[in-house]
């Protein structure tokens, strides 16, 4: 691994971005007979810009919106080859490539049973094209076309559900981790390619530049995240819960106030109110509460 | 061997005589059939692809992106809006230097929705870097696949090939076809050994970001790969005559009755089967008049169309398409294979006829060469109903 690391330092991705980091652990987890097909986004430009690329594993990027589908095609090849047994295939994208525009393609992928590992890089928003909304944004997420203004606390909509989607597929593992535990991002990519079918793990994965944090935070702004109960960690394992992270909740505040999207709540009781009333209703949807 | 079959039979034969490592496709009238029929070859284990039914036309061509990336032969099918949903990924394919072959069962474009025969479809996805192919009949749709597979992967061309065949007029008309048999197949067509594909043995990236300082080239070179395969289709069709007996001769256009033509029309499909009934019946009156079929309309062949009209003094062009706003689609490039040149045809008139499945008859044919005169016309459309078109629209 030392000699040839299957992803490759010189890749241009921010300090503290959360996404490099978390890519890097499920490609090493996965180890050298992987084939990654990648959607459109920060990814894939900023590790493959022409003539670089910061993959050794054999690595595909198509659109924005098919990596569940060229995925697909490649696992069919290697069944028709009879290689499927020996070679992981991965397909991987961000949040707003999972779960907006490639949410009917990767349906598709998990209704098909194909012997495929989906990772959602879940920045909660669509950060290569500057820090627009997705659909997978929080509540009051101050974003580029959800922005505060005297009208407005930030984007309107709680952050879509694709988790309890893909387990609603009914296939044999759903997952969501966090950069802020990487031992726990190891585990479940380790663990979901030792089960055969279609598999899904959601990756919390912060962002400078969208979220406004001090570089240097990224793992503590994460692992607040989880600690507030506003990113429940969970697996579900044929379309039932099977296991969650527990937590000692902490105020959402704590985490809110670690980041720039959320700084015009701070002086906003109200809304602070219905941010923490999301993550009331994670602790006891998911029984996070530590007994 | 001979065979009286339904076309989009004939092509699942043939796709089946090809192994394909897999197969991807969604539903679409009038392409339902061949994929229905590549189904039951699998079920039947006559085919050991691996058939991937997908959830939309855009997860089809991703598929079969995916798949051959990884290294094996792959086919789709497919027609109208499903070509248009696809057509990201079509030209994603291009892009990508992958040899995907798709039959497209050319089908009008909705509004209004409508499922019969036009070209609108393929002729609408021309700048999409593949080769297009026409087939006037279901011997040719047949053969034309196979020689797609040996074009599209054919280690200097490396790009993906479009069989086009008319909707319902070939896909459903039932036709006798000298089918080909699987030896000649396999000597005509050998296994699919990819250039590059994603091996853990030999990692590569594929997909790259190109930024100005590369993006350029890569248009270029597939252009460049367009202009050489004019020649490749020729020694293509040369060996696939030396196999299977048939002469399609350069597969660039097919002369019929051109040479002392007086008028000539120029057209593409299975419309030059009607074209050429008229031709015959005129000429036994002693008109002169002969039909150009376009073959191959990527690349488009303008030295061939030069030579075959340049002593033509007016010359007819039938299209199944419009370009709405500007001039007929075969149109322009006809007009285009004579600007700046000595010779050509004093006039090159434009037709358009049978959108939407509207029967093109012998009397529309003939109602071509009457309005082929000295007055150079653009877009005139053939078999149009007065009566529609006086209905008025509201306030």
């Amino acid at each position: 691994m030392e000699n040839n690391p299957l992803f490759r330092p010189g890749h241009t991705a921010c300090a503290g971005c959360g996404q490099a980091i978390a890519a890097r652990l499920v490609v090493e987890a996965s180890g050298v007979n992987t084939i990654i097909a990648n959607s459109t986004g920060c990814l894939e430009v900023f590790t493959t810009k022409y003539p670089d690329t910061a993959w050794g594993v054999p690595w595909i990027h198509s659109l924005f919106e098919n990596s569940s589908a060229v995925a697909s095609g490649v696992e069919a090849a290697l069944k028709y080859l009879g290689k499927k047994d020996l070679i992981n295939v991965i397909a991987q994208g961000g949040d707003g490539g999972t779960g907006d525009i490639g949410l009917q393609a990767l349906s598709g992928m998990l209704e098909r049973g194909h012997d495929i590992l989906y990772v959602c890089y879940d920045n909660e928003a669509y950060m290569n094209t500057g820090v627009q909304r997705s659909g997978l944004t929080p509540f009051d997420t101050n974003t580029t076309t959800s922005p505060q203004g005297v009208q407005s606390t930030g984007n309107i909509r709680p952050k879509k559900p694709v988790p309890e989607i893909c387990a609603a597929h009914g296939i044999p593992y759903v997952a969501t981790a966090s950069t802020g535990f990487p031992q726990d991002i190891t585990r479940k990519v380790k663990k979901a390619l030792s089960i055969k079918g279609p598999k899904y793990i959601q990756i919390h994965v912060p962002c400078p530049l969208g979220w406004r944090y001090e570089t240097e935070q990224m793992i503590a702004v994460a692992k607040l995240a989880v600690e507030t109960g506003l990113y429940p960690l969970f697996e579900f394992e044929n379309g039932v819960i099977a296991n969650r992270k527990q937590i000692t909740p902490k105020p959402v505040e704590e985490y809110l106030k670690t980041q720039g999207r959320f700084k015009h709540l701070l002086g906003n009781p109200e809304e602070v109110k219905k941010i923490q009333a999301v993550a009331d209703s994670n602790i006891l949807k998911y029984n996070l509460k530590a007994a | 061997m001979k065979e009286f079959v339904e076309g989009s039979h004939a092509i699942a034969e043939i796709i089946t005589k090809t192994n394909p490592g897999v197969i991807s496709a969604y539903p679409i009238t009038p392409q339902t059939h061949i994929v229905e029929d590549l189904a039951q070859m699998v079920a039947n284990g006559e085919l050991k692809s691996q058939f991937v039914n997908v959830e939309s036309e855009h997860s089809a061509a991703s598929v079969v992106l995916g798949a051959s990336a990884t290294g094996v032969r792959v086919y789709t099918a497919t027609s109208s809006q499903g070509l248009f949903y696809m057509q990201e990924v079509v030209f994603n394919i291009a892009g990508m230097r992958l040899p995907v072959i798709m039959t497209c069962a050319n089908r009008a474009i909705s509004a209004p929705i409508n499922i019969w025969n036009d070209q609108q479809d393929s002729i609408s996805l021309r700048d999409a870097g593949w080769i297009q192919i026409y087939a006037e009949d279901n011997q040719e749709a047949v053969d034309f696949h196979l020689i797609a597979y040996r074009l599209g992967e054919d280690k200097r061309v490396m790009l993906p090939v479009m069989v086009c065949m008319d909707g319902f007029i070939l896909t459903h008309g039932m036709e006798t076809v000298d089918m080909p048999e699987q030896d000649k197949v396999n000597k005509f067509l050998p296994a699919y050994k990819p250039l590059y594909k994603l091996d853990p043995a030999n990692p590569i990236s594929m997909g790259l970001l190109a930024d100005p300082d590369y993006y350029m080239e890569t248009r270029f070179a597939i252009q460049e790969t367009m202009k050489q395969s004019i020649d490749y289709l020729s020694e293509i069709s040369a060996e696939f005559k030396s196999v299977f007996g048939r002469d399609y001769k350069d597969l660039l256009v097919e002369e019929y009755q051109t040479k002392d033509a007086e008028k000539v029309i120029v057209a593409m499909g299975s419309v030059c089967g009607t074209i050429k009934e008229v031709i015959d019946e005129q000429r036994s009156k002693g008109k002169k008049v002969g039909l150009l079929r376009i073959i191959s309309y990527r690349p488009f062949p303008y030295a061939r169309v030069y030579e075959a009209l340049k002593d033509v003094p007016k010359v007819a062009v039938l299209d199944k398409a419009v370009s709405l706003g500007a001039y007929a689609p075969i149109a322009v490039e006809i007009k285009a294979a004579f600007y700046g040149k000595k010779k050509g045809p004093k006039v090159i008139s434009s037709f358009v006829a049978g959108l939407g499945g509207r029967d093109i008859t012998l009397e529309s044919i003939g109602e071509v060469l009457r309005r082929l005169n000295t007055k150079e016309v653009n877009s005139d459309f053939i078999d149009l109903k007065p009566e529609l078109l006086k209905e008025e629209y509201g306030e």
